[in-house]
């Protein structure tokens, strides 16, 4: 009798703060399917009395390119990924089983530089951008992530506990290594290359600060960036079509994570990272 | 032979460089560069666009000193953490507590609490300023239902730093949640069963004599991330404030600065403020090296 109380305890603690959780979503949902009148009321209960349909919907996607942002999102984040890896394979396999002058100060440059946020060398690499009159581009939004120090850690890791005894087998063989590299140690390390391309895509598709200092023009932001050019216009107190185009903003990344929980889950928190 | 073996070492040590060298280059010019640029530019005054540069020494660094704007900024800082790592570490960690004992409901629960890690925070944080807003939000009409008065959560200069804080705090839970999981389901589970052979029975006794302790270096890795998650607060206060009602933090005195003052120097040298921020929060992680912990 004594354990049932403590797991109906423990459930009611769990539903109370996943209801807190929820909420943010719930009334994002449902005002951006109210009418305007009925979001004026300003009342506790989330879900609307009157069926108001996606009128609110209409409007963001006649006054913003939604599609647009969200097509931009995957063109930078698919880029980044591609760059990312095909980089970081080569070098973490270079640092993991091909000791060469140097590779100590660059896995060093690499675990310093690990610590760096965007933030940091954004200033630089903005007049850099500027100056080379490279701004306003998908080059742009991209080129200061296509070095990944954490897929070259996370993948030196991998590369390391693959036996060397193979690799001297397939070298007598006559394999190349890069051949060795791409059809024998690259396969063993596809969990790991998975959850770093979930990591690298959320990030990326989630990022505001950068694309907002590189990009100008509505034509090629990304969708954080879509949303706040898109809440700016709203100046006034839309909210039905702020929660609607909100609620478009997020979808894509709910639908996905609800869809692979546990490599969401896996990606994002092994890197530490937020 | 031994000519021949060194022949083939020499060959792979080659085939290594050119293999590491893109990732070489670009390290090269994504980070030693700018950083380089960065320590420079700090000691100048330039501005972006300007023909002249004067040589500034250490001017700009005692400047921010005296810098109202980034000395509030500083304190919100402060004050944010002082809200989201107590309040980040303990509400996880009951969470995740809790969810570790249950079996079918876990994955129900892990997926909502982890669903605001994944989603777009500049389209959340536009949520969170409808939900907060004085009249027409679910906050406020709540608290009016239970007999409180109306807080302008967003433009009291008292109330916003509490307020992005708990924004924060509902977005970092779930992570530092799955940490704590991890964590917990580290623990060899002989130890509890020793514990009990020698009369710790009460399950908080559990808790303060193994638990707890055993999850130190979880802990620490959890202040650690919340830690730079703090110094990294940007988008909640573009979307709620723009830095109205004196909300101010690290990041967004910098973006002012610098990419809408323009003043490249001065930014240029917030810049390294902030990113020893950033080197001493995660030093913290270097305590957790020496406990020999192991997380990815």
């Amino acid at each position: 009798m004594k354990l049932k109380t403590s797991v109906v305890v423990s459930h009611a603690v769990l539903l109370g703060g996943a209801a807190i959780m929820l909420m943010p979503f719930v009334w994002m949902f449902f005002t951006a399917i109210k009418a305007p009148s009925e979001i004026f009321e300003a009342s506790i209960w989330p879900w609307p009395r009157t069926w108001y349909g996606f009128a609110h919907f209409q409007e963001v996607l006649k006054s913003a390119p939604m599609g647009l942002f969200m097509w931009n999102g995957l063109v930078v984040c698919t880029g980044i990924l591609i760059v990312q890896v095909l980089v970081a394979i080569p070098a973490a396999y270079a640092l993991a089983k091909l000791p060469f002058k140097g590779s100590e100060s660059l896995f060093m440059g690499i675990l310093v530089a690990l610590s760096v946020p965007i933030q940091v060398t954004a200033l630089p690499l903005y007049m850099g951008l500027s100056l080379a009159g490279w701004l306003n581009s998908y080059f742009a939004q991209m080129v200061p992530f296509f070095l990944s120090m954490f897929a070259i850690f996370l993948l030196r890791q991998h590369f390391k506990t693959f036996p060397d005894e193979i690799i001297h087998a397939a070298r007598i063989d006559g394999m190349t290594e890069w051949e060795i590299m791409w059809r024998l140690v690259v396969p063993s390390a596809r969990p790991a290359l998975a959850a770093f391309a979930v990591f690298s895509v959320v990030a990326h598709w989630n990022d505001l600060y950068w694309p907002m200092i590189v990009i100008t023009t509505t034509e090629l932001a990304p969708p954080p960036l879509g949303m706040l050019l898109f809440a700016n216009a709203e100046s006034g107190a839309n909210y039905g079509a702020l929660m609607a185009g909100a609620t478009l903003i997020t979808m894509p990344m709910v639908i996905a994570f609800l869809f692979a929980r546990k490599q969401f889950i896996q990606g994002i928190t092994m890197t530490g990272f937020r | 032979m031994k000519s021949n073996q060194n022949d083939a070492e020499f060959r792979l040590a080659w085939i290594g460089m050119g293999l590491a060298a893109p990732a070489g280059f670009l390290l090269a010019i994504l980070y030693v560069l700018p950083l380089l640029c960065l320590l420079l530019l700090s000691l100048t005054d330039y501005e972006l666009g300007a023909t002249t540069l004067r040589w500034l020494g250490t001017e700009n660094f005692q400047r921010a000193w005296q810098d109202p704007v980034f000395i509030r900024s500083l304190k919100n800082t402060l004050v944010y953490m002082s809200i989201v790592i107590p309040g980040g570490v303990l509400l996880s960690l009951l969470v995740a507590l809790l969810i570790h004992q249950r079996v079918r409901s876990r994955s129900f629960y892990e997926v909502i609490y982890f669903l605001p890690v994944t989603s777009t925070m500049i389209a959340m944080a536009t949520v969170w300023q409808f939900l907060l807003h004085p009249k027409l939000g679910f906050i406020n009409a709540a608290l009016k239902a239970v007999g409180l008065g109306e807080t302008a959560f967003i433009t009291d200069p008292s109330w916003v730093i509490p307020s992005l804080a708990l924004i924060g705090l509902w977005q970092m839970i779930g992570f530092n949640m799955i940490i704590y999981l991890a964590g917990l389901s580290q623990i060899p589970q002989e130890i509890y069963e020793a514990a009990e052979v020698d009369g710790v029975h009460a399950g908080w006794e559990r808790f303060i004599h193994i638990t707890w302790p055993m999850l130190t270096p979880t802990t620490l890795f959890v202040v650690v991330t919340t830690c730079i998650s703090a110094f990294k607060v940007f988008d909640t206060v573009l979307a709620l404030t723009q830095g109205k009602s004196q909300s101010e933090v690290v990041l967004y005195a910098i973006y002012l600065e610098g990419f809408q003052y323009f003043k490249m120097g001065y930014a240029a040298a917030l810049t390294l403020i902030f990113l020893a921020l950033i080197f001493a929060a995660s030093s913290i992680q270097l305590l957790k090296m020496d406990k020999k912990a192991h997380y990815a």
